[in-house]
């Protein structure tokens, strides 16, 4: 007989704790759908995709029943569209509305891969790539676009840096009637990682397999409530222990429910991505975590050493319950989607700057981050700049997803609703990095890059 | 292949009568039943062969959910406990 105590925690963490299957993606090739002819490109991907994954929703229903587990997200992660607009040429929104066209059909909730690898130059279709972003994500309702212009190997493109400050500024013009949602749906990447199955960064990297289902698990709300049931004087190894025995049951989940899909669709299962994904749902925050481990606030000095023991602890637990772990793995802090960051923000004890502490110990970067709508785009590019920064020398992946709040000020508020949440525009430093920033260039590759 | 039925919620006269007959009637036979109940509360889990099912899991779980309202019904396949606290 199985244990009754197990029974009843695993019921409670879902009913009482948010836990779920935050996303089943599937990574599809495009590089076979390649043709001179740009519309023959765009048939050619309507049919591979639809074909792989239109049994993709009824899938992962059939799953959350079996085992009643919900499964918030499926979605869909493409090969960077870059890599097709070189050799067919044309509008390249072209593709953004196949895209969208066959998400809808197919019933997924994102399709990501409007992107372009750029961290060491731009080859032909990337930038004609990256300046169609803003009207590629006004136009359409479902593609999300990342663009990759850094990594530990190459350094940093410093003149995508510079094109990526003003795609960003333009996407939330473009869409400012609906508050700006394009800019929710567009990652800036260093050391973009190829099976993320998390939006909007998702896309399927060109040394992947023809198809493949990658997982995302979440569970904030788990591990917080794990965390709350221990003494006040229990020590901080003791809670990276709890943190990481929460971890291997959340992510055995993950792995069970991506073998089965894998099985039913007959496709190879790819990877777990074991991160902890907040959700604007009460008590399904990450900035709760680190409150429950002993802050005040979220934002506290302390909470980068926090987040670092949360971040750790979350990986080992993570990483012996699966058979392959990859994707960004970790804890995310997007303040717009996590009630618990929002209200650090509005009570003034979180700033960006701590924001930015704090992505050198998580996984992924400054995200779903509202700043005042006349912030100049060469602020922007500095942004990206120092986050791509602190992932190439710390060799890992981080992010910039930031929303420019057009029309709007420091204090003000955007809402997006559903998982983007809501958030305050928060305030940044306004001296100029222009002159740096037009220098363009490349920064060169770190010393630790190189390990042959 | 075995799933579990949990039950929980106020506690009335009949459930475990409800429960069991729904299940039969679904052709799963009971393996193991462990019901109390605490404070006014009624807990109980049972544990079902579901190999020879004549619906799909879904289903038994809407027939539960019409037969005893107002309760919290879960039935979920048995791997998903054995992944989680196993190794």
């Amino acid at each position: 007989m199985l244990n009754l105590g197990d029974i009843l925690e695993t019921i409670t963490m879902i009913q009482e704790e948010n836990l779920d299957i935050r996303t089943i993606t599937m990574g599809i090739s495009l590089l076979d759908c390649c043709d001179g002819n740009i519309d023959v490109s765009c048939e050619k991907i309507y049919k591979k995709i639809y074909k792989c994954s239109k049994d993709l929703v009824k899938t992962g229903d059939k799953i959350e029943q079996k085992y009643g587990i919900p499964i918030i997200n499926k979605r869909i992660s493409v090969t960077p569209i870059a890599l097709l607009l070189g050799s067919s040429g044309g509008d390249p929104v072209k593709y953004a509305r196949t895209l969208d066209q066959v998400a809808k059909d197919v019933g997924v909730n994102f399709i990501g891969g409007y992107s372009a690898l750029v961290h060491k130059g731009f080859s032909p279709g990337d930038k004609e790539l990256l300046e169609s972003i803003p009207y590629a994500l006004s136009e359409t309702e479902y593609v999300c676009s990342s663009v990759n212009i850094g990594s530990t190997k190459s350094g940093i493109n410093m003149d995508a840096v510079r094109i990526m400050g003003g795609v960003i500024k333009k996407t939330a013009e473009l869409t400012k009637d609906r508050q700006c949602i394009g800019a929710a749906k567009l990652v800036v990447f260093c050391n973009a990682p190829e099976d993320n199955p998390f939006m909007a960064g998702a896309f399927h990297g060109p040394g992947e397999p023809d198809c493949v289902i990658n997982v995302g698990v979440s569970g904030p709300g788990v591990v917080r409530s794990a965390i709350a049931k221990m003494n006040d004087d229990c020590d901080l190894t003791q809670i990276a222990d709890v943190i990481k025995k929460t971890a291997f049951k959340i992510t055995r989940m993950g792995q069970l429910v991506g073998t089965e899909a894998s099985k039913m669709l007959g496709v190879p299962f790819g990877i777990v991505d074991l991160s902890l994904a907040p959700t604007p749902a009460i008590g399904d925050s990450v900035a709760h975590i680190l409150e429950e481990i002993g802050l005040e606030s979220c934002g506290a000095c302390g909470t980068t050493a926090a987040l670092a023991i949360l971040n750790d602890a979350v990986k080992k637990g993570g990483v012996m319950a699966s058979s392959n772990v990859g994707g960004l793995s970790g804890a995310f802090i997007p303040v717009t989607e996590d009630q618990g960051m929002v209200r650090a923000v509005q009570s003034g004890s979180l700033t960006i700057e701590k924001l930015e502490a704090m992505t050198a110990v998580c996984s992924v970067g400054l995200d779903m981050i509202v700043i005042p709508g006349d912030t100049n785009e060469d602020i922007i590019a500095g942004i990206i700049a120092d986050e791509a920064a602190i992932g190439m020398i710390n060799s890992k992946t981080t992010a910039v997803r930031v929303i420019p709040a057009i029309g709007k000020k420091a204090g003000d508020e955007l809402e997006f609703g559903g998982l983007l949440g809501s958030g305050p525009v928060m305030e940044i430093n306004n001296n100029s990095p222009s002159k740096m920033i037009r220098r363009g260039g490349r920064i060169p590759a770190p010393i630790q890059s190189l390990k042959n | 292949m075995r799933a579990v039925v949990s039950v929980i919620g106020k506690d009335m006269v009949g459930i475990l009568a409800k429960v069991s007959t729904t299940v039969a009637n679904a052709n799963a036979n009971v393996v193991e039943v462990t019901q109390s109940v605490l404070q006014e509360f009624f807990v109980m889990v049972m544990l079902i062969d579901i190999s020879e099912l004549n619906c799909e899991l879904a289903e038994l779980r809407q027939q539960l959910e019409e037969k005893v309202e107002g309760m919290k019904i879960q039935v979920m396949h048995e791997d998903i406990f054995k992944s989680m606290h196993r190794i």
